[in-house]
């Protein structure tokens, strides 16, 4: 596995970028303290950690007053939290079926021998973090994947290492 | 109280869309939908604004949502002064510069050009609408994707928008819920449950309290009409919403929408924002009795929170697990109050239904199943995108008239998602409706229709379905959570050559039990690819168990990859891109293709074909058949 643990931040060590107010009284900024808060709650905790320390989950569960075990239930029920620091870029490939049936598991392939991680894993070098999603929902442009916000439709195999390749080059 | 309406703010904005067409700048409308980015519409906006900033061109860029042809895009439309809008296909950001350089010395330029909006004939140019994959729609729900900027509620407005949930508050409730059960509208979220019905079971149990909730949790990988639908046409599906929670007596609404969907969720809330504005949402809605209130909830990743049990216990803040039925959510739903889960293109039929009429509605489809449907119409297609069309319509219409045919030889087309079916050649005249797929062993779903040619192997499809509602079944009972898994396994071991010939027998009967003894929707529907492929495609079973041969040379297990000496030029592209060094030789010699080291990953492949120079020189096969 080359996937790395980078020291684990505290809620209180937030991003430079993000407003000087206490990151705690951020993520929850809005809500009620209803059980139905949980969801939108780490959501809102891992758009502004990137993920779902240990810290983030003990917290949120005193706060809903909730057991840890229940919210960490929760959490991992859906794809959409992790547990881990994510790479500083993100890469998604798509394999939903019309990905599937033109090939978007070639380009998942070529990025994990590029990089040499597995699907799910981040680069040694904390740079990149490659996923696979079912359905970017823009099937129609099939083979698509994202790299941080921008999508990229009709991929192939050259294309990609063009891709990689303008990126490392630069 | 009676309610007023908003005739003053629509005829200003119809005047203000009117100006638009009749504008004496040029208007640039650019379809900016996910669909739209990915081809590339960045680059191409980028563009334009640099281009006209350069020339110092005093234009209007509108951004509108996808109009369907996704295989177009990037589309950059353009309306010069008394000239009808131009739409011009498969932009890049220098084409867009080129295009506009000749629109604006006067000249119509022909290279890209898809067709016109206008009415009339114009300059021999075809009418957008009489594109080959539009000409055969009827577009109702999608009316306007792709015309209207979506975060502009005057073009909604301008457009007849709102009309419909004015009408309806005019009505009691009742005949709110006649007019719908009049229509024919069935469920959209596949299923195909009479809207009505359910409505009206859930007015009529007593609480205080009603919910209503739209599903755009969007989760069978290979649709994308309710991300389209809400990207280009936000407040349809709102205007929908209001029409329903009116019928049903529901104050407050809730739209489950998928986090993978960025830009429709940002849509929706800044469609939200302006229904306020235009006190369309909250109290005493147009100033009547009624009132409603909306929240965005963004799904986490979960493919079973489509089904509405489990999407309730999403919202609740619980796993989201499925539970048994009776009761139904419209009895006993959100926190125990009366629900109403009714799918993103249920609710945007509701406003035209209203608007012109049950009569008009139920016009269009067959006896059964009334109306329109959108599809997205992907995979092996040639002409790839969203599409609307009336139940009646047959396969081979959608496949060939619409889509433009298969790339290579069609195979099947795969209906439903992972709920439904492969089906073959010998259903290309069958109109679909929901009664017409079932009985053919499929589904109607949410609409996905994905198109296989020869090159996609049938028990690789299967495999794929079977792996994808494995990874996603919740877990709670054991038929699926189990079932799903030995099913997989069994593929696993056909697409590897493992198989024996029992093995079909084992499919059939554990699928079977699945479908019998699942909780939910998920696992009860899981075994339908394999079942509906064993039973149409049985012979590329039989090959891959009895000869360990794949015809469409997918399964990596059962093909080799061979350069073909006599066409290889040489060029040694396919050796810089190997990434084992499978692939030697002297430059400007055949190359030579070691399978031991072989990883089969299809670079080779790739990179021959695109060099026109070597052109196919590298195949892949199975047992000695050339399949590629």
């Amino acid at each position: 596995m080359a996937a790395v643990t980078r020291p684990q931040p505290e809620l209180d060590d937030l991003p430079a970028s993000s407003p000087p107010i206490d990151p705690w009284a951020q993520i929850v900024q809005g809500f009620d303290g209803n059980r139905s808060d949980l969801v939108p709650v780490l959501q809102r905790a891992q758009s502004l950690l990137g993920y779902l320390p240990p810290d983030a989950v003990r917290r949120v569960a005193r706060w809903l007053r909730l057991s840890e075990s229940e919210v960490f239930g929760v959490a991992t029920f859906y794809a959409q939290f992790r547990f881990t620091p994510p790479g500083r870029h993100r890469l998604r490939v798509c394999l939903g079926t019309a990905c599937h049936v033109k090939g978007g598991v070639q380009m998942l392939e070529t990025l994990e021998r590029r990089l040499g991680v597995g699907t799910g894993e981040t680069t040694a070098d904390g740079e990149y973090g490659l996923e696979r999603v079912v359905c970017l929902g823009c099937c129609a442009l099939a083979p698509v994947m994202t790299l941080d916000e921008a999508i990229y439709g009709q991929m192939s195999v050259l294309k990609l290492q063009g891709i990689l390749d303008a990126r490392t080059h630069t | 109280m009676r309610a007023r309406t908003l005739s003053r703010r629509r005829r200003q904005a119809e005047a203000g869309w009117q100006g638009l067409a009749a504008s004496p700048r040029p208007v640039i409308y650019l379809g900016m939908g996910s669909c739209g980015l990915a081809a590339g519409a960045d680059d191409v906006l980028a563009g334009t604004r640099a281009y006209l900033e350069e020339r110092e061109v005093d234009a209007e860029i509108v951004k509108v949502g996808c109009i369907g042809p996704c295989y177009l895009e990037p589309l950059l439309d353009v309306q010069m002064p008394g000239r009808p809008r131009l739409s011009y296909s498969n932009m890049t950001a220098e084409l867009a510069a080129k295009t506009l350089d000749a629109l604006l010395a006067g000249e119509v330029p022909k290279r890209h050009l898809a067709g016109h909006f206008g009415d009339d004939d114009f300059d021999g140019v075809p009418r957008f609408a009489d594109q080959p994959m539009l000409k055969h729609q009827v577009r109702i729900i999608l009316r306007n994707c792709g015309i209207i900027d979506p975060e502009d509620v005057d073009h909604y407005l301008a457009r007849g928008g709102y009309q419909a949930i004015e009408r309806s508050l005019r009505m009691p409730w009742q005949d709110v819920i006649e007019e719908v059960q009049h229509s024919g509208l069935r469920g959209r979220g596949g299923a195909g449950f009479p809207t009505w019905k359910k409505w009206l079971l859930c007015r009529q149990t007593e609480s205080e309290q009603r919910y209503l909730i739209c599903n755009a949790d969007e989760g069978d990988p290979g649709a994308f009409m309710n991300r389209s639908l809400i990207e280009g046409d936000p407040h349809a599906v709102l205007e929908g919403m209001l029409i329903a929670a009116y019928s049903i007596g529901a104050s407050r609404g809730y739209v489950y929408i998928r986090a993978e969907y960025p830009l429709a969720i940002q849509r929706l809330r800044s469609a939200i924002a302006a229904m306020k504005k235009l006190g369309l949402l909250g109290e005493h809605i147009l100033g009547s009795d009624f009132s409603f209130d909306v929240t965005v909830k963004e799904g986490a990743g979960a493919f079973v929170c489509g089904e509405e049990t489990a999407l309730i216990a999403s919202i609740e803040g619980r796993r989201g697990m499925p539970r048994t039925r009776p009761p139904f959510p419209a009895v006993s739903g959100l926190w125990g109050k009366p629900t109403i889960i009714d799918n993103v293109e249920t609710l945007a039929a509701l406003p035209p239904i209203i608007a012109n009429g049950p009569d008009w509605y139920a016009g269009f489809g067959t006896e059964t199943s009334k109306g329109t449907k959108t599809f997205s119409l992907v995979g092996k297609v040639r002409r790839t995108g969203l599409i609307e069309v009336p139940f009646g319509t047959t396969l081979r219409r959608v496949i060939y008239d619409i889509g433009g045919g298969p790339t290579k030889d069609f195979k099947a087309v795969q209906t439903g998602g992972p709920s439904g079916g492969c089906l073959g050649e010998e259903f290309l005249d069958t109109p679909i409706d929901y009664e017409n797929l079932a009985a053919a062993g499929s589904i109607m779903g949410s609409g996905g229709l994905i198109v296989i040619d020869r090159d996609t192997c049938i028990v690789d499809t299967a495999r794929y379905f079977l792996s994808f509602t494995q990874d996603e079944s919740c877990g709670k009972c054991v038929p699926c959570r189990v079932g799903t898994g030995h099913l997989v396994g069994i593929l696993d071991a056909i697409c590897a050559g493992r198989g024996e010939l029992a093995d079909l027998d084992r499919l059939e009967r554990l699928a079977r039990v699945v479908k019998g003894g699942s909780l939910c929707g998920l696992g009860q529907t899981a075994p339908n690819p394999v079942l509906s492929s064993l039973k149409y495609f049985r012979g590329e079973f039989l090959e891959h168990i009895k000869e360990k041969r794949c015809r469409a040379a997918v399964c990596r297990d059962l093909v080799v990859y061979r350069i073909i000496p006599d066409k290889c030029t040489g060029c040694e592209r396919c050796v810089q891109v190997c990434p084992t060094g499978a692939i030697t030789g002297p430059r400007a010699e055949a190359h030579n293709l070691d399978p031991d080291k072989c990883i089969k990953c299809r670079s080779c492949y790739e990179i021959c074909r695109f060099d026109a120079i070597a052109g196919d020189a590298i195949v892949i096969e199975s047992r000695g058949q050339h399949a590629l």
